[in-house]
């Protein structure tokens, strides 16, 4: 069944004055518990195609369904509850919240999505003992190194139990060593718990570990390597 | 509720110092204008209640036209029962009859014009303390005393102690001569420098005689204790006595002159504290601007993960409450002290400060008031002030683009 359906994607910034076409027609299907890697050179279009997967961009034509739903008709509260209950984020700099500790981290989106304290403690410890940092939780982000924080978010991405997670260039700020760990996590949770990842990425370690490479070049797919499971 | 909270107030301390300076300046507002409005009315209060305690009364009933033109034969005829009907009406409050004209007092060569008062001596004394202002000499003993009590000023001005003879010469009762000389019993003092130079008293009776008048009046003091009766018995002797007949005034219809002054006083203080504030704020606004700038990429985060708008304005506007709320509180928590040393030790001028309160007919005492509503109209105020400030961030907030706003 596919999570993510778009047809015909087009986005021109700056259509009035000096147009800056980002997609010219991506057409793109993803499948649920695909491990999917959009890669391509900088300004090939391939962040711009994950804010508008994430319904963080709108674009200028074309029609994008996540879920089954048909973002583009959806209001701005209905997009960001959208956003909290079917979507994942893995940032490129981590984004934690500061001042909140690693357990507040993962526990946030829950919060905003009303659920019992309850469950926000069961799946708060169990996602970060997944992440490895059981024992971290008290501490803050400023007291975490890089792939610690990446782990946290990580935790947090998984915490509202999202459709899909979308990380872009989750691994540029990390060394090779935490770099392949956090993707072992990533892997390991894909495998076992069928979450779909979709990373934008030019990390030859994340592309090799992809299930599938579609590469962008000039806002056009130019390939895409099928399923290598 | 609690994880927002707990949220806003984390924030704040993001920047220790910066909050701190923040705060210092709010408190710096708070304590300056609670202090100077505690000041201002204890001054302006003490000075209403001389005046209103120590002569006017709460409230006065008259002879209609009297108070716009108050001559003795403006008075009203006293039957024996008037003053029991009254105080029947305002619930067995005391009603305490003057007779009061203008009179030229004389010794020797010197002469000058005193406020004649006719008193019920018992009345009077529950009503003004009059017995406790005396500083020399003897308090009436009866309604039929032949003495008077001078006023300290004026025994100065005339050179009189008590057991000399005072002159009097006035109008009377329709136009009648009054002239009468009467023994000093007593000197009395007042706080009022203006009452120091102008009050005799006599008993009322003694008064009655001197101009003429027997069985007049020309006030009836109403013996309230405070605004909220005056407010209330003043409204039903309005209501029940005949307005043809009969005037009644509340303590600010007695001395428009105070109530006006106090008015203009108040606003420029407000003016003040208002232009106070206005630099606190610009101050605040500039904390609140660099708070909403530097977050910009996490209030994209936020939004992008799922938080919705109101939700994080409404956050941010707690942790703007949170910075202005700490800083009210130390303000007060400085003001107190302060209020507090000053309301039991008033401020007394001398020397030519003193003589220019005096000149104006104020008592050079100013003690501060310690009232809870004064506090409570910083922290609206500085209440308000914060919200204003958190404008800016929900303006931010609502137009934030999370794709614009992460790729700063």
């Amino acid at each position: 069944m596919a999570v993510i359906l778009t047809r015909d994607l087009y986005k021109t910034y700056n259509p009035d004055t000096i147009p800056v076409h980002a997609l010219n027609g991506v057409s793109l299907s993803i499948e649920e518990g695909e491990f999917t890697a959009i890669v391509g050179p900088s300004g090939s279009g391939k962040t711009t195609l994950l804010n508008i997967l994430g319904g963080l961009d709108s674009p200028t034509s074309g029609y994008v369904e996540v879920g089954g739903t048909d973002i583009s008709q959806l209001s701005e509260n209905e997009l960001i509850d959208f956003r909290k209950n079917h979507i994942g984020f893995v940032f490129q700099s981590y984004n934690l919240i500061p001042v909140l500790t690693a357990y507040e981290n993962v526990e946030f989106v829950m919060l905003l999505q009303g659920r019992p304290e309850k469950e926000r403690k069961e799946r708060t410890e169990a996602l970060l003992a997944a992440v490895g940092l059981a024992d971290h939780m008290d501490r803050r982000p400023s007291q975490l190194s890089g792939g610690q924080q990446q782990r946290v978010a990580v935790a947090r991405a998984l915490a509202p139990r999202p459709s899909f997670i979308l990380a872009d260039e989750p691994t540029a700020n990390l060394d090779s060593h935490t770099s392949a760990n956090l993707l072992d996590i990533m892997g390991k949770l894909n495998h076992e718990e069928k979450v779909t990842f979709i990373f934008s990425t030019h990390d030859s370690r994340v592309i090799e570990r992809a299930h599938r490479v579609v590469t962008v070049e000039d806002g056009v797919i130019i390939s895409d390597e099928g399923m290598k499971r | 509720m609690k994880q927002w909270l707990i949220l806003a107030w984390r924030n704040i301390w993001r920047n220790k110092r910066r909050t701190l300076i923040s705060a210092a300046s709010v408190a710096f507002a708070v304590m300056f204008a609670t202090s100077m409005s505690s000041l201002q009315k204890g001054g302006w209060d003490r000075m209403l209640n001389n005046v209103v305690h120590f002569y006017f009364g709460y409230g006065q009933i008259h002879a209609q036209g009297y108070w716009d033109e108050q001559t003795i034969d403006r008075s009203l005829e006293l039957q024996p029962d008037t003053l029991a009907v009254l105080s029947a009406m305002i619930g067995n409050k005391p009603i305490v009859p003057r007779l009061e004209s203008f009179a030229l007092a004389s010794t020797g060569p010197i002469t000058m014009g005193v406020l004649v008062s006719g008193i019920d001596p018992s009345g009077e004394d529950s009503l003004t303390d009059l017995a406790d202002r005396l500083v020399a000499g003897q308090y009436f003993t009866s309604q039929a005393d032949d003495g008077v009590l001078v006023a300290e000023g004026i025994a100065e001005e005339l050179e009189l102690a008590v057991g000399d003879t005072l002159v009097l010469l006035s109008q009377g009762y329709h136009g009648v001569s009054a002239a009468g000389k009467y023994p000093i019993t007593g000197l009395v003092s007042f706080g009022s420098p203006e009452l120091n130079k102008l009050m005799v008293y006599m008993p009322l009776e003694t008064a009655q005689y001197f101009f003429g008048a027997e069985g007049r009046a020309t006030s009836l003091v109403l013996g309230l204790d405070n605004v909220k009766e005056a407010k209330a018995a003043v409204s039903l002797l309005r209501r029940q006595l005949d307005p043809a007949v009969y005037e009644v005034l509340d303590w600010e219809q007695l001395i428009p002159d105070l109530v006006q002054a106090r008015g203009l006083d108040d606003a420029g203080n407000t003016i003040i504290i208002l232009i106070l504030y206005l630099i606190i704020a610009f101050g605040l606004f500039g904390t609140v601007l660099m708070m909403t700038k530097e977050r910009e990429y996490e209030f994209g985060v936020l939004v992008a993960i799922g938080m919705r708008r109101r939700l994080l304005t409404g956050v941010v506007w707690v942790e703007i409450i949170f910075l202005a709320a700490v800083g009210a509180l130390m303000g007060m928590a400085l003001a107190l002290p302060i209020v507090w040393y000053f309301h039991i030790n008033p401020i007394v001028f001398t020397g030519e400060m003193a003589q220019a309160y005096e000149q104006y007919g104020v008592e050079p005492i100013i003690p501060t008031v310690v009232e809870s509503w004064i506090f409570v109209k910083q922290a609206l105020i500085i209440f308000g002030m914060a919200s204003l400030m958190a404008l800016y961030p929900w303006l931010k907030i609502r137009t934030l683009s999370p794709v614009q706003s992460m790729r700063h």
